[in-house]
């Protein structure tokens, strides 16, 4: 899989060129494109095999009267940015007079530099063959093991830019590779149960292979022993995958574009107010090293940097596209997705407890706690079952009982509660940070999470 | 025209050429200059969301929204297959956030149909406003709902979301294929209550799962999945009937050419049945009552799940307070036989459903029925 980088200096100049022409004074472009190869596989056959190439271009462009049209393409050619000038010059005559957007402040000021070697890739024979491989050797873990039917084998290279008016450029590449094995099993009269892992790498050669297989099986095997558990309150464990999912639905909290748009459980008067208890931190980290996916910029050109959004329980940041921040007299962030209307979204979590400040329950420990609870390894559906808006959840989980040691996996459940109860009802964090190819966070334990069962 | 008939792969070993092409869109060229413009748009959602703003209460947050989908589709394949359509999805919708000191409730109600470009221009402004009104203001200071087993009535329309969860997945040969279903050998065995029949077709006019041809160049049809109770069929395209032997139903489906098509399901509705929905509500001690579903998903093991966004407890034959916050879960095969009354007031609506081809248009529907016991999992 070849892939030629743009030339940006070349698009902007044609930018420019086509903008003189029509009259057009104030643009910007964000775009991104990219190759991807993935591979599919079922017992030992090859399932699907893919290939594609993605362009996403999205040009706004400011009219006489400061109205803001907006156009989206796939084609980078001359041919196709100067119909998305064109087009996105006539729909400013629809702008919204009250949303204007602006440049980001930020948009020419230097960007974070990322150690992220650009990685080969590798043939998608190579890629089918890996994973025939990963999937005999997953198989093979346990009797039980009878089909791995979610799995995937990926790899693929992208770029993004963001070119405007007033003389920004941005543009950067990079590398991915993921691998996903979800695998069922099946003991003789019992039901089958699921148990699945992931793992991100620069490049498809670096992935954690061994680990993935390891993890899946382990997790699989762990629900084979299952039983139904009684409706109730319980002491909860979760796990940080878990918990960073919890804290990704809710995001919004900590959204200023949702605050704004009135979809928000905070308030701009939330700033400053206790949102958790006095040992949790969380902060918004998309340089973290472990985050396979960093950009230096955001769609907005703004630089990607590390954000205190919770301190010591206390909300002190939000997130913010330049609009948001405009509106709440601060810099942006580098938060910002450049769309037919700019949207704000988190990168990745960091979740930590202050030095210095001791949680309520220091001796629970997930591996070794005296006292039964819950451990919960995932959590489902959780665009079915999240009111964000709300703060409310109510979601089935994967997880066990766990009792005098012994961990039973739990046969269908659902875990529900409220977002703010939750943040302001943790007893402990954890020492041990575990790095997830989603973010970072302790296992988080919470007291007296409703659970219904079918015993 | 591409010109396939003459492609250089006529020569190549297998293939005899195209067939002579079959235009289902023959006659829909015109639709998209049918439909509605910009300032159309934003005129009739504009009216929707100034209805919300003079009937509703305490709504923090009002949203009209729409959109169009219009796709041209050429199908070629080296078994001769060639054949063109034209598709018009149109989907419209409000949504609101009422909220009230620390109580919050938000409500949304979408209607789509397919091939119909007047569709919004035809859309009941008043009466989709109303509707999402009065669930918002009784939802508001709605309680959650206490966990646990029991009977439940689901409602008509998007009720329908528990069999599409529960079972439909589970009867597209995709599943058979990755050895995720609990029917594979099923076919002509009691799997649900005699009170079930179940079909799946493309066939409804304007519904938002109707096709003229699926993405494999097949015309659509009716496929009955389940007749009282007994496992009739399975949803098959083209590699799910070679993978699995199960004969092609015009299932293969997929959002766009960037996906490999898979079976997928269209309209999917649960039959009429000869009750009366008091029927089914004084038959019911305690328990619970589901007016209005939110989304779901199925997973692996077959262990599905949705959402209820209003729901109304259920005591001694009566409808009660109003709840919130219920998450229904269980698995087909233990659900299905429970689906023990069904009323005669069946009723669809549109959906999307995403899976291993991507988000598609579908429709869900069903009368009031009745499951003698589910885990409804609240607090």
């Amino acid at each position: 899989m070849t892939h030629t980088p743009l030339n940006v200096e070349e698009l902007r100049d044609q930018l420019h060129a086509l903008a003189t022409r029509d009259g057009i004074r104030q643009w910007d472009l964000g775009a991104s494109r990219g190759m991807n190869a993935s591979v599919q596989v079922d017992r030992g056959e090859a399932k699907q095999m893919k290939a594609a190439q993605r362009s996403s271009i999205t040009v706004r462009v400011w009219n006489e009267q400061g109205l803001v049209g907006v156009t989206s393409t796939s084609d980078l050619s001359p041919g196709g940015l100067d119909k998305a000038l064109k087009g996105a010059y006539q729909a400013s005559s629809f702008g919204n007079a009250e949303d204007i957007p602006g440049f980001s402040p930020l948009a020419t000021a230097a960007i974070p530099e990322l150690d992220r070697p650009l990685k080969p890739s590798q043939s998608i024979q190579t890629l089918l063959s890996t994973l025939k491989d990963v999937e005999g050797e997953l198989l093979a873990k346990h009797p039980a093991i009878e089909t791995v039917p979610y799995n995937g084998l990926s790899e693929g290279n992208s770029e993004r830019i963001y070119l405007n008016s007033e003389g920004a450029l941005r543009h950067m590449q990079r590398t991915q590779a993921s691998l996903y094995l979800y695998a069922r099993a099946e003991e003789s009269g019992r039901k089958p149960r699921s148990g699945g892992a992931v793992r991100v790498a620069l490049g498809s050669a670096d992935l954690d292979l061994g680990g993935c297989i390891q993890e899946a099986a382990e997790r699989t095997i762990s629900h084979l022993n299952y039983q139904p558990i009684d409706t109730g309150r319980y002491l909860v464990c979760f796990t940080p995958e878990a918990f960073l999912d919890l804290l990704g639905a809710f995001s919004s909290m900590m959204n200023a574009r949702s605050i704004l748009d009135g979809v928000s459980l905070s308030s701009k008067e939330s700033l400053g107010q206790q949102l958790a208890v006095p040992f949790f931190n969380l902060h918004d980290n998309g340089l973290h090293p472990a985050h396979v996916g960093a950009a230096a910029f955001d769609g907005e050109g703004t630089p990607t940097k590390r954000l205190c959004l919770i301190g010591n329980g206390t909300l002190e940041n939000l997130l913010h596209s330049e609009a948001t921040a405009r509106q709440f007299g601060v810099h942006p962030t580098g938060h910002a997705g450049l769309g037919a209307k700019v949207s704000v979204g988190p990168d990745w979590f960091e979740v930590s407890s202050s030095s210095g400040v001791s949680s309520a329950a220091s001796h629970l420990d997930h591996r070794n706690a005296s006292e039964p609870f819950v451990l919960i390894e995932s959590l489902n559906a959780l665009h079915a079952g999240v009111k964000a808006s709300q703060g409310a959840f109510s979601l089935p989980f994967d997880g066990w009982l766990v009792k005098d040691g012994e961990r039973i996996s739990v046969e269908a459940a659902t875990i529900a509660g409220d977002i703010r109860d939750v943040l302001k009802g943790i007893v402990h964090l954890e020492p041990n940070e575990v790095v997830t190819h989603q973010g970072v966070s302790p296992h988080v334990w919470v007291d007296g999470l409703a659970i219904t069962g079918e015993a | 025209m591409l010109e396939l008939e003459h492609n250089a792969l006529q020569h190549e070993r297998g293939f005899e050429g195209l067939s002579q092409l079959r235009d289902f869109g023959a006659n829909k060229d015109t639709w998209l200059a049918q439909s509605p413009e910009l300032s159309e748009i934003t005129q009739r959602l504009l009216e929707g969301t100034a209805r919300l703003d003079q009937i509703g209460q305490h709504l923090e947050v009002r949203r009209g929204s729409f959109s169009r989908d219009w796709q041209e589709v050429l199908v070629a394949a080296s078994d001769g297959t060639y054949a063109r359509d034209i598709r018009l999805h149109q989907s419209s919708g409000l949504s609101v956030l009422a909220a009230d000191g620390e109580h919050r409730a938000s409500i949304a109600r979408r209607f789509g149909s397919s091939d119909r470009p007047d569709d919004l221009r035809e859309w009941d402004v008043d009466a989709a406003a109303n509707e999402v009104c009065s669930s918002a203001a009784t939802m508001l200071h709605a309680d959650y709902v206490d966990g646990g087993q029991m009977p439940v009535v689901l409602a008509n329309r998007f009720g329908g979301v528990i069999f599409h969860e529960a079972c439909g997945h589970l009867l597209e040969t995709t599943q058979v294929e990755r050895g995720t279903t609990p029917f594979a050998d099923q076919v002509g065995k009691t799997i649900a209550n005699p009170a079930v029949t179940a079909i799946d077709e493309g066939l409804s006019t304007g519904a938002f799962g109707s096709l003229s041809m699926d993405d494999e160049g097949m015309e659509s049809q009716r496929t009955v999945l389940i007749e009282q109770g007994v496992l009739k069929g399975f949803l098959s395209d083209r590699a799910g009937e070679l993978r699995t032997g199960h004969a092609r139903t015009g299932s293969g489906r997929r959002q766009n050419h960037g996906f490999a098509a898979a079976s997928r399901m269209r309209n999917t509705y649960i039959a009429a049945g000869p009750h009366s929905t008091d029927d089914l509500i004084q038959s019911v001690d305690r328990g619970l009552y589901c007016k209005s579903m939110g989304g779901g998903s199925v997973g692996p093991t077959g262990q599905f799940n949705f959402s209820v966004e209003e729901g109304y407890i259920i005591e001694n034959g009566q409808l009660g307070r109003p709840v919130k916050g219920a998450t229904l879960i269980g698995e087909a095969k233990e659900v299905m036989p429970r689906i023990s009354m069904c009323a005669n007031d069946l009723d669809l609506a549109a959906g999307y459903c995403g899976s291993v081809s991507g988000s598609i248009f579908v429709t869900v529907g069903q009368p009031h029925i009745k499951v003698d016991s589910i885990t409804v999992g609240g607090r």
